[in-house]
């Protein structure tokens, strides 16, 4: 009822007919440049780090285990479903559970992978895995695999122009939770993690 | 003359540490969004800014269309649209919703739209608890206030406000760090996070061929208010859609430089429908409401309708050199600056707040930064002229009535306009009201001795025609 | 010359020296005594019958002009910006008022983007600011032209202010009808202002300077305002 009541006064409004084709929609804007992996890998760290968070490099996925163990020193963590997070042994170091609801509550890190990351503006984009790992805890890690560094947000929407095929959530992390709504302090963590740490896997060229 | 308005502007005017307050922090959002749109950081800023217009405009042109098509697709991702023309239909479906799931406890995301139909006030009345989990809005909803800015709501309050407040509401000892504040808020709305049954958010924009809603923000608030409960409910007006995810691109790019300077906020959720075979976490069900409260009306309206562009980004609230010194809650409804000043009479009528589209010295700043171009001035002369047409103003303003037809007369026929003049020493043209006005704050002018045309006829040697 | 209603009754010496400025450029100027005001005070308060009927005088007044010029960005644009919509639903007007919006220049811009002009060979000797009055920048695009003029004023010091783009508070009938607010507005310009050091502050309106004057004039501040055209008038 409300329904067809709005949207018959929507169309009287424009003077529309049900059914009506709607008129040519302006054409898509996106802009894809060409920068080469070592730049992207560059670019995503230096605008990342710009939002305090921190990045390292691996040479080879292999790597990542490693590297990952050493930031935790020691703490538990919860990890996503990604299987890449299988492969390069990260999923079994000690200390890093399945990241079920309960355990997210209280774990001190999450770590994920990622789909993709945006080298101009140090994003993370997340399609597949699991949402809370990468918000409950106070810390995120996220190991990133240097060829799937886009250089931003219209190259994202170029590859995939309907997420909504894939996923019923795409997020885009740029940066460690912020506020500053008392006196526009800044303030990290206020929801969200308020540490990131991206580890990316080369090879990068 | 004087036009009516409320009395607190002269004592927002009068508090030296809110006037501060105001234009220090409008000062660095400015500062922000200059560097982030600057030629090396978005060197195809205009460009995007026309493109932004031209889809705005088709959209709203278009928008039977585009609520079908999002309604098809929601659908299509199990989520449900529900079509709401004003606050009670917001508030009955959330309501029902509750009672037949039981639900008691609603996190909420900042959403402007809820704020426009009392939406906490009317859940709390019937017995539900609602928490705004953005820090801001949870300090404002703990202070029983409005949002005094759109995307900065506390904009106005100190620490030592906020210490005070913390104290009395949550009874918490007294903390004026604003990092301990901070975590304090966190503490106690992660618990209400954890233990919600329903998340309400805002969107930011409605994409049709996706059915999905995208909700920027830097908390993570809004993150967990569509993932942790197991149903999430957003509300947008149905100005917010765009017709395709590709357009984010744009529409994306110029939201976050344009509020705070940042190229992306920290969190962009792309959200479509419940989670799905598969998926780890999300909630079971998802519901979109989408509400007219009146936007129809803005709709059937070709000089104006582009009001309905607005993608509340608050970007004229900061370069407004009013707003920057009359702050948020002098404007009469949640909508504040100058989007408020001219959808505010669209909506509510202009009877209601007559002095509203007068409160601007029509400097143009706003239409200068919009993001999507609306062209704010133009539309409050309109509103000027239709409030005049209205007759609404009070019986004292029948002498401004009369005084421009005078006026105008007077103009109309320069030998009258020359006898007449001030330094003819004639009948003034102005007459007491806007005199005392004007001295209220400034001294008048030295009165020269001739007028122009008389100095021009004696330097040319001619005489009066 | 349009030289403007506030012009005539209230700063005549602004008029005489645009004429001198204009006169030295080589041009031959005429003042229509038809003329009395834009139509602008109306309009901007909502009459919109009246303001037609003061803007049909400037049509009438100005109907055989080559070029018109006026001391003012805000006036000038109201007839090349706003005339079209004030005349919208009249064709006949309507193309009246494009032909001679085409033909109406801010007197800064005339200077610069007609006669190519950039030095008037003035001089003064003074620490100067220069504010932006709000027409002329955003609805006429007026910026680097003034300031360049005023470059090559001789012994000139130019000094800009941190917010030389923000409203005076000035605003027409807004000045009364919020005067406190007006006001307010006002006192953070003459902050902005005193911040440079000058001793004068320029614009390409009277109306923003009548307002800058007069509450500089209320704060005991003995900064000088002036317009353009009498600085490009001092020899």
């Amino acid at each position: 009822m409300a329904r067809d009541h709005l949207l018959h006064k929507v169309r009287t409004a424009l003077g529309r007919s049900a059914g009506q084709a709607p008129d040519e929609p302006p054409p898509v804007y996106l802009h894809v440049p060409e920068v080469a992996m070592e730049e992207r890998v560059r670019m995503f760290r230096d605008k990342l780090e710009l939002l305090a968070g921190q990045t390292s490099f691996v040479p080879v996925p292999e790597d990542a285990a490693a590297e990952v163990a050493r930031i935790l020193a020691g703490r538990e963590a919860v990890i996503s479903n990604s299987p890449f997070l299988a492969e390069c042994g990260v999923a079994a170091l000690p200390g890093v559970r399945p990241a079920s609801r309960e355990a997210c509550e209280t774990a001190p890190v999450g770590i994920t992978s990622c789909d993709y990351a945006l080298a101009d503006t140090g994003t993370l984009v997340m399609l597949s895995e699991a949402r809370l790992v990468s918000l409950l805890p106070p810390m995120h890690i996220a190991v990133v695999p240097a060829n799937r560094i886009l250089t931003g947000l219209d190259e994202l929407l170029s590859i995939l122009p309907n997420p909504a095929a894939a996923t019923s959530s795409m997020v885009l992390i740029t940066g460690p939770s912020r506020t500053a709504d008392i006196e526009q302090i800044l303030v990290r963590g206020v929801h969200g993690p308020g540490e990131i740490y991206a580890v990316i896997t080369g090879p990068s060229d | 003359m004087a036009v009516t308005h409320p009395g607190k502007i002269e004592q927002t005017l009068d508090d030296a540490k809110l006037q501060l307050a105001i234009y220090a922090a409008t000062g660095r959002l400015i500062a922000k969004r200059q560097n982030a749109i600057s030629g090396n950081q978005l060197p195809d800023y205009q460009e995007l800014r026309t493109h932004a217009n031209l889809l705005k405009k088709h959209t709203i042109e278009n928008l039977d269309y585009y609520l079908e098509q999002v309604e098809t697709n929601v659908v299509a991702n199990g989520g449900k649209v529900v079509f709401c023309r004003d606050g009670d239909e917001v508030a009955d479906f959330i309501l029902q919703l509750a009672k037949e799931r039981g639900s008691k406890l609603i996190v909420k995301s900042k959403s402007m739209t809820s704020e426009e139909v009392d939406l906490n006030e009317r859940l709390e009345h019937h017995g539900l608890e609602a928490v705004e989990t953005d820090l801001g809005e949870y300090i404002i909803q703990l202070a029983h206030q409005r949002p005094y800015h759109i995307v900065a709501p506390a904009l106005h309050m100190t620490r030592y406000e906020v210490a005070d407040l913390f104290t009395k509401k949550l009874g918490v000892e007294r903390e004026t760090v604003v990092e301990k504040q901070t975590m304090i808020a966190r503490a106690t709305l992660r618990e209400k996070f954890l233990a919600a049954d329903i998340g309400i958010t805002g969107a930011n924009f409605v994409i049709a061929d996706s059915g999905a809603v995208v909700v920027v923000e830097n908390e993570g608030n809004a993150r967990l208010t569509s993932s942790a409960p197991k149903i999430h409910i957003a509300i947008a007006g149905i100005e917010k859609l765009i017709p395709r995810a590709q357009d984010l691109g744009v529409f994306l790019k110029l939201l976050g430089r344009s509020a705070t300077g940042q190229p992306l906020t920290v969190y962009t959720s792309f959200l479509s429908g419940p989670r799905r075979e598969g998926e780890a976490d999300g909630p079971d069900e998802f519901y979109l409401i989408l509400l007219d409260n009146g936007r129809t009306k803005l709709l059937a309206d070709r000089e104006k309708r582009e009001s309905l562009y607005c993608i509340r980004c608050g970007a004229c609230l900061n370069h407004c050199p009013v707003y920057r010194k009359i702050g948020g809650h002098n404007y009469p409804w949640v909508y504040s600056g100058p989007i408020g000043a001219i959808i505010t009479p669209q909506f509510a009528g202009i009877q209601q707040d007559p002095w509203l589209p007068f409160a601007s010295s029509l400097c143009g700043a706003c239409a200068e930064v919009c993001p999507v171009k609306i062209d704010i001035p133009r539309i409050l002369l309109e509103l000027r002229s239709e409030v005049v047409q209205a007759k609404t103003q009070e019986a004292s303003n029948r002498w401004e009535r009369i005084a421009f037809r005078m006026w105008a007369w007077v103009m109309r026929h320069p030998k009258v306009y020359e006898a007449m003049s001030l330094v003819a020493g004639g009948a003034p043209m102005i007459n007491a009201g806007p005199l005392k006005a004007w001295t209220s704050v400034r001294d008048l002018p030295p009165m020269p001795e001739r007028s122009f045309r008389t100095m021009w006829r004696e330097r040319t040697g001619t005489v009066r025609q | 010359m349009f030289v403007t209603c506030v012009v005539d009754q209230l700063f005549p010496n602004v008029g005489i020296a645009m004429a001198d400025v204009l006169e030295h450029a080589g041009c031959v100027v005429d003042f229509p005594e038809a003329q009395t005001c834009c139509g602008q005070p109306a309009y901007n308060s909502g009459y919109r019958d009246e303001a037609r009927t003061v803007a049909t005088q400037f049509l009438d007044a100005f109907r055989d002009c080559e070029y018109i010029v006026s001391p003012s960005g805000s006036c000038t644009s109201m007839v090349s910006h706003h005339y079209a919509e004030l005349f919208r639903d009249d064709p006949a007007l309507a193309e009246r008022a494009r032909q001679i919006a085409a033909r109406t220049y801010e007197f800064s811009s005339f200077l610069t983007g007609v006669l190519g002009v950039e030095d008037v060979g003035a001089r003064y000797a003074h620490t100067v600011t220069y504010h932006d009055s709000c027409h002329a920048l955003r609805e006429l695009k007026i910026k680097d032209g003034p300031r360049r003029l005023l470059g090559n004023v001789r012994d000139l010091k130019l000094e800009e202010m941190d917010a030389a783009e923000e409203c005076c508070g000035f605003g027409g009938t807004f000045s009364v009808k919020f005067a406190s607010v007006s006001g307010a507005m006002a006192r953070t310009k003459i902050d902005s202002i005193l911040r440079t050091g000058a001793d004068t502050v320029v614009s390409l309106d009277s109306s923003c300077l009548m307002q800058l004057q007069g509450a500089l004039s209320r704060s005991g501040n003995k900064i000088r305002t002036m317009h353009l055209a009498e600085v490009l008038a001092s020899r």
